[in-house]
């Protein structure tokens, strides 16, 4: 592992995703990326007593199956990295609680997938972990309650709210074949003064844009050099604004893809401007990217999670929404 | 990346943002709304019909609005209209119950005191607490404006 310009970091061991697992709620069965999921639920409780149970099963689902399909056993992982939107991060400690893995909690809101993969990425590449999993979830129901309204009360969504995705993704990584990780750039917190909690996409563009500017500096390389640039849940809003600033700053983007659009569709499933939530990006990595660079149609992208790091304490105190956004450069 | 202030930023972001279709939701809240007192009137003359007057069978269409709300919001149907309906379902008594119902359901999970008892009034709360406190002002300012002119107390 080699420090390249400022922030970005060149694995040389390369770690491999050796399994990888997406679970999703209803509407995710409804939208244009079912076929890509490994399980899907009809049944929004999951067939729990209370939504965070329903979430916590969410990962307990999609950690097992990603650590099965990798062919390895619960006791193998040497790391678990896991974080998701509740809370102290309730969703990961009651989901993976029954797992016997060593845990360390994350939090980075919707930007939680591309951080945990660095994580496990560093812990496999340094050879602190010999395998290391990284594993994230929204629940649509259990966000509502925290950050919105209680689910029942009649409220009107603005056009540029975002819709919290029910799911979970799961990544294991060790030295092996498959899709590897080759850099990480771990991003700085960016703060435009948004304050407004239904526009998410516009308070995460900035920090995208820096992160990926970031990136091609660093790495001297450009949009065009990659199969695909994947953002996470940045909305129409969102992507509309991260186009722009990139077009500002000379390096125009190319070949982008919003999770947060290709999870579902926004003309029938009524998301308004796309979905959100740390398993709206973590399922799409772990369903429909990583299935597709499996199936050699993409075979070098750049997957980004974009997060919004703020609370309903400081939202309410008036504060803006900082910004944060996570790279991870993936190749088959 | 280049400096850029958070003033340009917000312009970006208005211009980048669809706002909401304002006359849209106008006609639909002027429309729903105006059902629900339709709705209201018609119960009014249904109970004097049954030979209730005219100030018991108001409390009565108030005391049906409210179980109807409380009804839908129970059957998850009320949020679905309320999207459409926005103001003309909110403004009513029917928002008023719907606000009351909608936590009780949703922090049942966390037990009938610290759940269901101490988050029932978390969205009317701010309405009954202003609504309350303007009331009694006002009605502090009218006894003494009745002092002053000798009008009936």
């Amino acid at each position: 592992m080699k420090r390249v310009g400022q922030y970005t970091l060149r694995f040389e061991r390369c770690p491999a995703i050796l399994g990888h697992a997406a679970v999703g709620g209803k509407k995710e069965s409804e939208g244009p990326l079912a076929p890509d999921f490994d399980q899907l639920f009809s049944d929004s409780y999951l067939n729990q007593e209370s939504w965070e149970k329903a979430e916590s099963r969410l990962q307990t689902e999609s950690a097992s199956l990603a650590i099965r399909k990798a062919g390895l056993r619960n006791t193998d992982i040497h790391m678990i990295f896991a974080g998701d939107l509740l809370n102290q991060c309730i969703s990961s400690t009651f989901g993976l609680r029954n797992l016997n893995i060593p845990y360390l909690g994350q939090y980075g809101a919707c930007s939680t997938m591309a951080q945990t993969l660095a994580m496990a990425a560093m812990a496999v590449e340094s050879g602190a972990a010999t395998y290391a999993a990284a594993v994230t979830s929204s629940h649509f129901c259990t966000a509502e309650r925290q950050f919105r309204t209680p689910l029942e009360y009649g409220a009107q969504r603005a056009p540029t709210a975002q819709w919290t995705a029910t799911a979970s993704g799961a990544a294991v990584l060790g030295i092996g074949t498959g899709v590897r990780v080759c850099h990480v750039t771990v991003g700085r917190i960016k703060d435009l003064g948004v304050t407004d909690m239904a526009n998410m996409g516009a308070a995460m563009a900035p920090a995208a844009a820096q992160t990926l500017l970031d990136f091609f500096a660093d790495t001297s390389t450009a949009p065009e050099d990659y199969d695909a640039i994947y953002t996470g849940d940045l909305g129409t809003v969102g992507t509309e604004l991260l186009h722009a600033l990139m077009r500002e700053n000379g390096v125009p983007l190319s070949r982008h893809k919003d999770c947060g659009l290709l999870l579902y569709d926004r003309d029938r499933q009524d998301v308004h401007a796309g979905g959100s939530g740390c398993g709206c990006s973590a399922c799409v990595l772990c369903g429909h990217i990583l299935n597709a660079m499996e199936r050699g149609e993409e075979k070098n992208i750049l997957f980004m999670a974009t997060g919004a790091l703020m609370s309903t304490t400081s939202s309410q105190q008036g504060e803006s929404i900082p910004g944060i956004a996570h790279l991870v450069h993936l190749s088959v | 990346m280049k400096q850029k202030s958070p003033a340009a930023y917000q312009a970006m972001v208005r211009a980048a943002s669809p706002a909401s279709p304002l006359a849209k939701d106008c006609l639909l809240a002027f429309l729903t709304g105006g059902a629900v007192c339709a709705l209201g009137q018609a119960l009014v003359n249904v109970y004097m019909l049954f030979g209730k007057p005219l100030a018991d069978a108001r409390t009565c269409v108030s005391v049906t609005l409210i179980f109807l709300s409380a009804l839908l919001t129970a059957c998850g149907v009320y949020d679905r209209i309320a999207k459409y309906a926005g103001a003309g379902t909110l403004v009513p008594i029917t928002g008023f119950a719907n606000s009351m119902v909608s936590p009780a359901m949703e922090f049942r999970s966390e037990g009938y005191v610290t759940g269901l008892g101490a988050k029932l009034f978390t969205v009317s709360g701010p309405v009954l607490v202003f609504g309350i406190s303007a009331s009694v002002i006002f009605g502090v300012l009218l006894f003494f404006w009745n002092l002053l002119t000798g009008g009936a107390a």
